[in-house]
């Protein structure tokens, strides 16, 4: 029961995931997409905690698990919010546009 | 409790204050008249029932003490204590609140409620200061009451507010932050020592430490304390922050805040520290000797009015820092006394050149001159204050320059005889600035026509000051009395720490 | 009766409070009531509290009265008391004496004045000062006699202020005494700190107990005083600001600059003789300094042309004489000379003021002449202050006083025979200036035309000043002029102690007193020849390049303004006006400078691209990771 996860490769996924989720943040103009390469950044990271909490018996990863999915969910929530915001303001989600806003 | 009460009064005071202004502005006025009138009266009672020194040296010169737990878990209290040193700068205090309301009578039309706000609230923090006892909520006040007086100088300052607010903010918060670390260190010293965590300033006196961590720990507290004082070379906030506050904030800052930093160095950076403090003597007495003449021949060179009286106080102070380190009672009880002749003639100048701007709109001295036969009432009281100011016996300054003065002339022939030079100074620029205001031919640039001379408004509260001047100058017994059990006491505790140490 | 002594004083500083209150209500007529009614006052109280004093001396000859403890910090506790002797008495019927009667004509020669009641109340404050100054018996009081008539001195100097000369005028007076005044302040903090106690009759019991003569500290202390008694009587080297105080009206040159306030310091060094004479060299310094300023004042006082200004070295050089006195131990002798000296020196003053009033503000001699016939009143009034100072045998008050002070020269044991050729030679400069000045103004022919003349008061006060300059002198008379009468000195004796002096055989005593009476003669023979009857032979010699140039320096005091500008003056202002806005701030300008750069090139990343602070954050965290992995 205890080795059924391998963690090695548990940690090498979560390690590709982040970095898809990174390129897709870096290359991506839509904020969309960006905040949806952010998501998969977070899923990553909340994956390695599970593949870790499995390898040290511990339910640490877990509950860590629950505040990223929570996190998350938050932060989609307002991230969207904002996004309509901002597409109902200057009628584009070119963040590269944007950045006149000097944030 | 009744140190409580003194406390609430002016927050209280204050919120009504400016809860008033929004109704009218008179009543704004009054409410805060009436708040300060509240708190003189406390002071007051206190002053007459504990003038017999007799009584209150039983108890270690404190009159009356509070202490109720705040955040026990690092053994921080809310502790107040008053003693008559405490009193006196407290006294100090509210007149010159009570006059700085009067003084902004006509000065400050907008805003007026919020006005009076921050003034009460200013004046709140500093008496939490004069009267903690815990150095967290020492802290705690330092650091509040220099918000409202930010606002003073930022909100119905002149041209160039923002410039001096900033200023003077940095300057007091950045040292007040050093001050926070060698409070924190100093408890923690204590706590690696005594296995006890406490900010309570009568357990922190005498805490064994090593020479080294002493004189750092002491030199957090003297930068914080030297710069509010403000000693040379830290003194440069302080014309700027006078120059463009209000008149009201003026008289505060010169009369009352500075006090403060005089007052740390009394309560906390000698006692606690007093063989630092000791070793650290002739540098201090040397920054002192150095404000003196310094801050005198720079406000000879000024052009502006209200900038020359800014750098006098730097020279007038320069007098309490000598008198510190001096360390004998003499010299403490002449630097008190220097300190209330500084606010009554340093607030009444300060006053003066407010009306002088409200009627001429101009503070440039090259501006002014021969006003004497248009403003006779503001000449000769000018007069009096200049020549109060460089010294003259039988006005308050002299008495207590003279005491610390003497007291340090027993700790240092050289220092006492160097800083004498500074009456010389005073003289100079005292003078000088009646000459080019007052005196002289009537200057071309000012409409002399409308000006108006001062009412009863003004002439009553300068009669006050004059009366205080004369008599600190001629009689300052009394207040000499209620003094001496309180610095007694600190010099006691310096010398009983020396010893248990040495 | 001696109880009332406290009103003295303030009789007259009530008369300063009611002036200064009342200005609004008061009249010119009440103003002058006011002002010189309260001296009267208090002149007629202290002539009664002297008299009371003379027919029934109190116990030890000194009456103290303590009216309270000034303040009291552990054992320092100055009071605010009286102390009366002999001494003080002197002093104080001068003071009250001369000062009623320079009100007395004040209220005539300042009745056309804006500013009258403005200045009676200085003058009633500096009456007061005064009598506190002489009368006080702890030295920190007598301290703040000290200084309020500095005070004074320096508001009725710059009393015209309108014009920017006279204030800077009454600034260099009160600047330059109060550079003597740290002296005397460092002295008081010396002498506490060594003795325990400011009271001037304990801590002199305590120094001749403690101090060996001549220790280190008796000196630093009698040199510290000593500092402060050359400022306020102006002796070299710190006798500048005393010919521009001239510009205060001339009642108050009279009463301040030359009766009373100027010998303040003479007063100061008789008054605590103990000390000096604890310290012999010092002494010497101050009969060297008297000497020094009576021949460079007298010297100057010949080039100037300025009536009051030849006055007012007149008065440099003849308070040289008293400190020359004081320095060889005839104590009795200064005090004689400043009685005398202030009765004389206030008539020729107040007689000069008729004189400038008459002819509409003309100060300089070459354009009066011939006023002999025109003002008679003011001629025989400067005519017998003339005479009184340039001693004239016999008849007038200074003669006797002058030549008690050069007698006293030669016998002292700390005199001799250069001191005395000084002393000699001064007299003879002084009756050549004063005559001088006499022939030119008073003589020839008329230049300028007379306005107004003087009335009932001021014709009063220059008889009673008149009279004074010549019988005073009659206190005290040598022996060889047949017996010899010496009631001054001896009524001083209480007080003071007696000026030891050789006995010199009567023949050597005959010969001194001849030359002291030839050389004031010739002197004014020589004024005489040079100013009146040969005129043109002088003005020939005094214009030779040669004399123009000696005629310049001393006309300018032997340039001690020059240096001091050159040395102190210039080089302060300099200071202060470069550094005017305060060198210190550069320092936190540029901390501000430094931290408002960073600020600018780190807002260069704040691009506002999302996608630039995402690659710089991913970089980080490569960069953190790698450190941790490959450390």
């Amino acid at each position: 029961m205890t080795n059924t996860l391998p963690v090695l490769e548990s940690l090498v996924l979560a390690a590709v995931l982040f970095a898809l989720g990174l390129i897709c943040v870096l290359v991506r103009r839509n904020i969309v997409f960006m905040l949806m390469g952010l998501e998969i950044m977070l899923n990553a990271a909340g994956l390695a905690f599970i593949a870790a909490g499995a390898r040290w018996g511990s339910a640490d990863g877990q509950v860590m698990f629950i505040f990223i999915l929570t996190l998350a969910a938050a932060e989609v929530s307002v991230g969207l919010a904002l996004i309509l915001q901002m597409f109902q303001r200057f009628k584009t989600v070119d963040v590269d546009v944007l950045r006149r806003m000097e944030g | 409790m009744i140190l409580v009460w003194l406390l609430i009064v002016l927050i209280v005071g204050g919120l009504a204050a400016l809860a008033a202004g929004s109704w009218s502005a008179n009543a704004s006025r009054w409410v805060s008249i009436l708040t300060f009138l509240i708190g003189l009266a406390i002071g007051l009672y206190l002053w007459v029932t504990h003038a017999d020194a007799v009584t209150v040296a039983q108890t270690g010169g404190w009159i009356v003490r509070f202490k109720v737990p705040w955040i026990p878990r690092f053994g921080i209290d809310f502790q107040l204590g008053l003693d008559g040193l405490s009193l006196m700068l407290i006294m100090l205090s509210l007149f010159l609140g009570l006059v700085s309301v009067i003084t902004s009578w006509s000065e400050i039309r907008e805003q007026v409620g919020f006005f009076h706000f921050n003034l009460v609230w200013t004046l709140a923090g500093t008496l939490g200061v004069f009267m903690a006892l815990d150095l967290f909520l020492f802290f705690a006040f330092w650091e509040a009451m220099l918000v409202p007086m930010y606002f003073l100088i930022a909100l119905w300052g002149h041209e160039n507010r923002r410039y001096a607010a900033n200023k003077f903010f940095l300057f007091t918060f950045g040292s007040g932050l050093l001050m926070l670390v060698a409070i924190i260190a100093l408890a923690t010293i204590h706590f690696a020592d005594t296995g006890t965590l406490t900010f309570d300033y009568f357990a922190l006196l005498g805490t064994k430490m090593s020479a080294t961590a002493a004189a750092f720990t002491m030199l957090g507290f003297f930068l914080a304390f030297a710069v509010k004082l403000p000693a040379v070379p830290f003194h440069t906030w302080l014309p700027d922050a006078h120059t463009e506050a209000p008149t009201a904030g003026s008289v505060i800052l010169a009369g009352v805040l500075l006090k403060t930093g005089a007052y740390g160095l009394y309560r906390f950076a000698v006692p606690l520290f007093p063989e630092a403090a000791m070793n650290f003597a002739p540098i201090a007495m040397t920054l002192a000797v150095i404000s003196i003449l310094y801050g005198g021949i720079v406000a000879f060179g000024q052009s502006d009015l209200k900038r020359l009286v800014a750098y006098t106080s730097v020279s007038h102070l320069g007098f309490v820092l000598l008198a510190v380190y001096a360390s004998n009672v003499l010299a403490l009880q002449g630097g008190v006394l220097v300190m209330m002749a500084h606010g009554i003639t340093t607030g009444a100048l300060f006053m003066l050149v407010g009306a002088l701007q409200e009627r001429t709109h101009t503070r440039e001295m090259s501006r002014m001159g021969g006003l004497w036969p248009h403003l006779p009432r503001m000449a000769g009281i000018g007069m009096f204050f200049a020549i109060a100011a460089l010294g003259l016996p039988g006005l308050s300054n002299f008495v207590g320059e003279l005491m610390s003065l003497l007291g340090t002339f027993r700790a240092s022939m050289g220092f006492a005889s160097a800083a004498a030079l500074g009456l010389i100074v005073a003289v100079i620029y005292s003078l000088y600035w009646m000459q080019r205001v007052f005196q002289g031919p009537t200057g071309t640039q000012i409409e002399v026509a409308g000006l108006s001379d001062f009412g009863a408004r003004e002439l009553g509260t300068m009669a006050a000051m004059v009366i205080i001047t004369i008599w600190i100058g001629v009689y300052p017994q009394p207040i000499i009395d209620i003094l001496d059990p309180a610095l007694t006491g600190m010099r006691e505790t310096i010398t009983v720490t020396m010893m248990s140490e040495g | 009766m001696l109880h009332l002594l406290w009103l003295v004083p303030l009789l007259p500083l009530l008369g300063f409070t009611t002036l200064v209150l009342l200005q609004r209500v008061l009249s010119r007529t009440a103003t002058a009531i006011v002002g010189v009614g309260s001296v009267g006052l208090s002149c007629a109280l202290a002539l009664a509290i002297a008299s009371n004093f003379l027919l029934a001396p109190p116990m030890g000859g000194a009456f103290t009265q303590t009216l309270w403890t000034w303040m009291q910090v552990g054992d320092f506790a100055p009071s605010i008391s009286l102390r009366f002797d002999a001494l003080s008495l002197v002093m104080m019927l001068v003071i009250t004496v001369v000062g009623f009667f320079i009100h007395l004509y004040s209220a005539e020669f300042m009745a056309a004045d804006r500013s009258y009641l403005r200045f009676f109340a200085y003058m009633n404050l500096f009456v007061a000062s005064m009598l506190v100054l002489v009368l006080a018996g702890d030295l920190l009081f007598l301290f703040l006699g000290w200084e309020g008539v500095g005070l004074c001195s320096y508001l009725l100097i710059a009393f015209w202020h309108e014009d920017p000369h006279n204030c800077v005028c009454g600034r260099k007076a009160f600047i330059v005494t109060r550079i003597g005044d740290v002296g005397f302040l460092i002295a008081l903090l010396l002498i506490f700190t060594e003795l325990g106690s400011l009271d001037i009759h304990t801590l002199m019991q305590h120094a001749s107990a403690q101090w060996p003569v001549g220790s280190p500290v008796a000196i630093a202390t009698a040199v510290l005083l000593l500092a402060g008694a050359l400022g306020k009587s102006a002796q070299v080297p710190l006798q500048t600001w005393l010919p521009e105080a001239m510009a205060g009206p001339t009642p108050v040159s009279a009463l301040i600059h030359a009766a009373t306030m100027v010998t303040a310091g003479m007063y100061l060094i008789a008054r605590t003789h103990t000390l000096f004479e604890l310290a012999p060299p010092v002494l010497l310094a101050v009969a060297i300094i008297g000497v020094l300023t009576l021949l460079i004042s007298g010297f100057s006082a010949l080039a100037q042309n300025d009536i009051k200004r030849i006055l007012a070295y007149s008065t440099i050089s003849q308070i040289g004489y008293m400190f020359l006195a004081l320095g060889v131990g005839a104590w009795a002798a200064a005090i004689f000379h400043f009685l005398t000296h202030a009765f004389f020196k206030a008539l020729l003053f107040l007689s000069a003021g008729v004189v400038i009033q008459a002819l509409d503000e003309e100060h300089d001699i070459h354009r009066m002449g011939g006023l002999r016939t025109r003002l008679p009143a003011a001629f025989w009034s400067y005519l017998i202050g003339s005479a009184s100072l340039a001693a004239v045998p016999l008849i007038t008050a200074g003669f006797y006083s002058k030549d008690l002070i050069i007698a006293s020269v030669w016998s002292s044991p700390l005199g001799g025979p250069w001191l005395w050729a000084g002393a000699v030679l001064g007299a003879f400069l002084t009756s050549v200036y004063i005559f001088r000045s006499v022939f030119i103004a008073f003589f020839g022919e008329p230049r300028t035309l007379v306005g107004q003349r003087p009335r009932a008061r001021a014709l009063i006060a220059l008889t009673v000043l008149s009279i004074g300059a010549l019988v005073i002198g009659f206190l005290e008379i040598p022996d060889i002029f047949g017996g010899g009468v010496h009631v001054l000195s001896e009524f001083l004796q209480q007080t003071l102690p007696r000026s030891a002096a050789r006995p010199e055989p009567a023949r050597v005593e005959w010969l001194l007193e001849l030359v002291t009476v030839c050389i004031s003669i010739a002197g004014i023979y020589l004024a005489y020849r040079l100013f009146l009857r040969r005129k043109p032979e002088a003005e020939a010699l005094a214009s030779t390049e040669d004399a123009n140039l000696l005629r310049r320096f001393w006309g300018s005091g032997f340039g001690f303004d020059w240096v001091y500008y050159r040395v102190l003056v210039g080089p302060y202002e300099w200071f202060a006006r470069v550094n005017r806005r305060d060198v210190l701030d550069v320092f936190y300008n540029t901390l501000a400078a430094i931290s408002r750069m960073l600020y600018g090139m780190l807002r260069q990343t704040q691009t506002g691209n999302l996608r630039w602070y995402m690659g710089v954050l991913a970089a980080g965290g490569v960069v953190l990771v790698a450190i941790v992995v490959l450390t």
